[in-house]
């Protein structure tokens, strides 16, 4: 397999240039920020307002393992400890993990796929506003000191009105279901997109395996996200409108809210896990110097993995004394989903084993994700059996699975996706001096922060309690947690620090620094607004190392279907970009890449002041929010016009 | 940059041949998907309550009727052939048939909702009286919103019918609208079925 050295796709002559920029390029300044509709813009966006969550959560971590680090500790108020870890759990995941994975997928898919935006480019901008806004209104919680404290999944009857009389849980119930939008809104615009905006010749099975995971994580988005949306907003109809769902003197059931949100909630860890996994692989891969071993079955498991999550959610209730039979049902399915696992585990090995490993930082990220995803894994398996979760369940065992498999298989490689597609994102490498100093001592620190709470939680110490008495045995293995917590936290920074140097400093990044193998390689970094000024065409998985990558190169005269032409020279200096039939990627449509537009904004804003009125209970307030969400509404659709071919 | 022979695009500068179905189509399947889930999940709540009470319905309401709801049900139902109507006029070329099949939907649909207002008025629980009362209150009136924005969106859509925007080879609008009009109607066959019927026949 040859490498190509290849000129780069998507670099026409001055004069091309000059017409495709006054047809793509933004406004300039503040008015281009607010009606953006480019995915790469929304996609940074995405990334990087998700990362301001990530160091606000991780900052409620450190204050929380400050109170922990000795026995008797009075650094903060019971009250204050229930409100950290929930900002803490809420934040990380739902806006850092959804949100970061969202904005690679913004970015990434289209010029994966070898399209110019997504299939829905003012809806994508849409999702993101939502995004913003439900985070501001979660975070606003801490402004007026309300912030929830009811944990991250908010149990019932705890966070009833009976118990929470505050709004303090109004602001994550209502949170929950506004930030629910975005996602789901952004799940749609993936499938479509994937479906319908691959350039010629990526057939499915020439998708890169990305691509694919982002597929997966969009349908069991739009599978799963109603139950926790329905859990949430069925207990806020009881909170503000005194209807009885969770209430068991009333005929309600508390049971129900555990299923429904867990109905949500295991698929979820797998919504954060798969696209994980997805950059692992195309990262494995192009540090190896060698295609993915067992391409089919990678993709199998991780469509397994999918249909597999949402027969497993049982198994975070073994505890709330269910019948033995439905517990032995999914203490069974638990164990079936570490197939999959297990075989994208041995496609990982089996590519690195024959391949010539390059230990970059990405690759380092990546080859750290093996080691704690295994341990993660592991510790899996031990609590999907009935007896040990039963002995270790609210124990810090739990925390230390979960944050080996959230935190661990999960934030390593975002991480390294970080370093890996920095140069496409920015223009700019990162620093690799700095990226293995990060990478070490957050892989050091993380097992030294999260290997001992597995000992702890075999000890009996529990879950969410903001102190604990000494004589336990506990206060060393507390202490040295909060001081790698810290290490931890460094390493993090160390790696925003590389950022801001590496902005500033570093040299601009040439099309394809890694010689890597899929298309987002085969533009310029970053890539021009309109992606690629010819539609390219793909003749393997990895077009850049078999044969390269071609453009269409129509000529077309004026009698020429429209689809063809916009793939070619001249149909390319549009704001166009090609719709391909779903499954042999021929020309069908095209779709007119909308202006910069603010309506986006506004209906998001109409949106953000409905839910405000809720919280509120002003239905003034609310009244207008609709209103204004509904005029902003029929504006977009009607500019909207579908109705070609 | 270097240029391969046009035929580098080989048969892929062909369009297709096959009719495929456009973005907004895809759009809408999937935002139907999820909106199923929302119905999957609370009728499955209806089931999940109903199956931990000790009797159904809770205190002693009586079971919802059936004289009116089920005519209403059919006039709901029904309102899907209007619909196909107006489909298959426009794939004609039939402007005349698209504005009467809207037409009819859209009197259809208003006469089910009105129907459901008035039942929501005749019924002799609130919804904060226990849990059967909420569950029930919440899946028909968000079922009933469903209609509504169908309603809002037939009103639209036979505005572009009546500008003459719409021709045989240009309508994925009404596609789209028809798809949802009927996703609106398939859930109230499960509704029905579910909180009325078998609630009646027991």
């Amino acid at each position: 397999m040859a490498i190509l050295d290849r000129p780069v796709l998507g670099a026409p002559d001055e004069k091309t240039e000059e017409r495709l920029e006054r047809r793509w390029r933004d406004a300039p300044g503040i008015p281009g920020f607010f009606t953006t509709v480019d995915h790469k813009r929304i996609g940074r966006r995405y990334i990087y307002t998700s990362f301001v969550f990530f160091f606000l959560a991780g900052l409620a971590a450190l204050v929380m393992r400050d109170q922990l680090a000795s026995s008797n500790n009075n650094i903060l108020a019971p009250e204050t400890y229930n409100e950290l870890f929930t900002l803490h759990g809420t934040t990380m995941i739902f806006l850092f993990n959804t949100p970061v994975l969202a904005g690679f997928g913004n970015f990434l898919i289209p010029l994966q796929i070898g399209a110019r935006d997504m299939a829905f480019p003012r809806l994508n901008a849409f999702s993101y506003w939502i995004f913003l806004f439900a985070g501001l209104f979660l975070y606003s919680s801490v402004l007026v000191g309300h912030i929830p404290d009811g944990g991250w999944f908010a149990y019932v009857p705890l966070t009833g009105k009976q118990f929470s009389p505050g709004i303090n849980i109004d602001f994550w119930g209502l949170g929950i279901t506004f930030v629910g939008i975005s996602t789901t809104v952004g799940a749609v615009n993936f499938i479509v997109t994937i479906f319908k905006m691959r350039c010629p010749g990526m057939t499915f099975n020439r998708m890169p395996i990305y691509v694919w995971s982002m597929l997966v994580f969009s349908f069991m988005v739009i599978f799963a996200v109603p139950a926790v949306t329905i859990a949430a907003m069925l207990n806020e109809l009881d909170r503000l409108f005194g209807t009885a769902f969770y209430v068991p003197t009333a005929g309600g059931s508390t049971l129900l809210y555990q299923h429904l949100f867990w109905f949500w909630g295991h698929p979820e860890v797998y919504i954060l896990f798969v696209p994980a996994t997805g950059m692992v692989s195309m990262m494995v891969s192009v540090f190896s110097r060698r295609r993915i071993a067992g391409y089919v079955w990678i993709v199998t498991a991780l469509v397994a993995v999918g249909f597999i999550s949402f027969g497993v959610w049982v198994h975070h209730m073994f505890a709330t004394g269910l019948p033995p039979l439905a517990l032995a049902f999914f203490s069974a399915a638990s164990l079936l989903i570490t197939i999959p696992s297990g075989v994208q585990f041995f496609a990982w090995i089996a590519t690195i084993w024959k391949g010539k490993v390059q230990l970059t930082v990405p690759m380092l990220f990546t080859v750290g994700f093996l080691l704690i995803f295994l341990l993660g894994g592991i510790t899996g398996v031990m609590v999907s059996m009935l007896p040990f979760d039963w002995a270790v369940t609210d124990t810090y065992f739990i925390v230390a699975h979960l944050h080996y498999v959230l935190n661990g298989a999960v934030v390593f490689p975002i991480f390294g996706a970080l370093y890996f597609w920095a140069p496409k994102i920015t223009g700019k490498t990162l620093d690799e001096r700095l990226g293995k100093i990060s990478f070490w001592v957050m892989f050091v620190a993380f097992n030294l922060t999260f290997f001992p709470m597995h000992v702890l939680g075999m000890m009996g110490m529990p879950r969410r309690v903001w102190t604990y008495s000494n004589g336990l045995g506990w206060d060393s293995m507390n202490l040295l947690i909060s001081v790698s917590a810290v290490f931890f936290g460094i390493g993090t920074g160390i790696t925003l620090l590389n950022w801001v140097i590496s902005m500033r400093r570093s040299k601009p990044a040439p099309a394809d620094p890694w010689k890597a193998d899929t298309l987002e390689w085969a533009t310029s970094s970053p890539p021009p607004d309109w992606n690629f000024a010819e539609t390219p065409v793909v003749h393997s998985r990895h077009p850049l190392w078999e044969g390269g990558v071609a453009p269409v190169l129509v000529h077309a005269g004026p009698e020429s279907d429209d689809a063809v032409r916009s793939m070619g020279v001249e149909g390319g200096l549009e704001k166009t970009s090609p719709i391909t039939s779903g499954r042999d990627t021929r020309a069908s449509e095209v779709l007119e890449v909308p202006q910069e537009t603010a309506v986006p904004l506004a209906v998001a804003f109409g949106v953000a002041v409905f839910f405000v009125g809720l919280l509120i209970n002003a239905s003034v307030v609310g009244v207008l929010g609709v209103a204004f969400f509904v005029v902003a509404l029929l504006r977009w659709v009607w500019r909207t016009d579908v109705d070609r071919t | 940059m270097s240029v391969m022979s046009p035929a580098a695009g080989g048969s892929f500068a062909q369009p297709t041949t096959k009719p495929t179905y456009s973005t907004a189509w895809w759009g809408m399947v999937t935002l139907i998907g999820t909106e199923s889930m929302v119905f999957v999940i609370l009728l499955g709540s209806y089931f999940f309550l109903r199956a931990s009470a000790p009797h159904w319905p809770l205190g002693g309401i009586k079971p919802p009727e059936l004289r009116l709801s089920t005519p209403f049900s059919f006039v709901l139902w029904g309102s899907s052939v209007p619909v196909f109507f107006a489909e298959s006029s426009i794939r004609r070329d039939s402007q005349r048939g698209l504005r009467a099949g809207l037409m009819l939907s859209a009197v259809m649909g208003a006469a089910f909702l009105a129907y459901t207002r008035y039942d929501f008025n005749a019924l002799t629980f609130g919804w904060r009286d226990n849990a059967y009362g909420s569950i029930v209150y919440t899946i028909v009136g968000l079922h009933a919103l469903h209609v509504f924005i169908g309603l809002c969106m037939n009103v639209i859509v036979q505005i572009k019918a009546w500008q003459g925007k719409f021709s045989a080879a240009r309508h994925t609008t009404v596609e789209v609208f028809g798809l949802y009009w009927h996703f609106v109607d398939v859930v109230w066959i499960f509704v029905f079925a579910s909180l009325f019927l078998s609630e009646a026949l027991r």
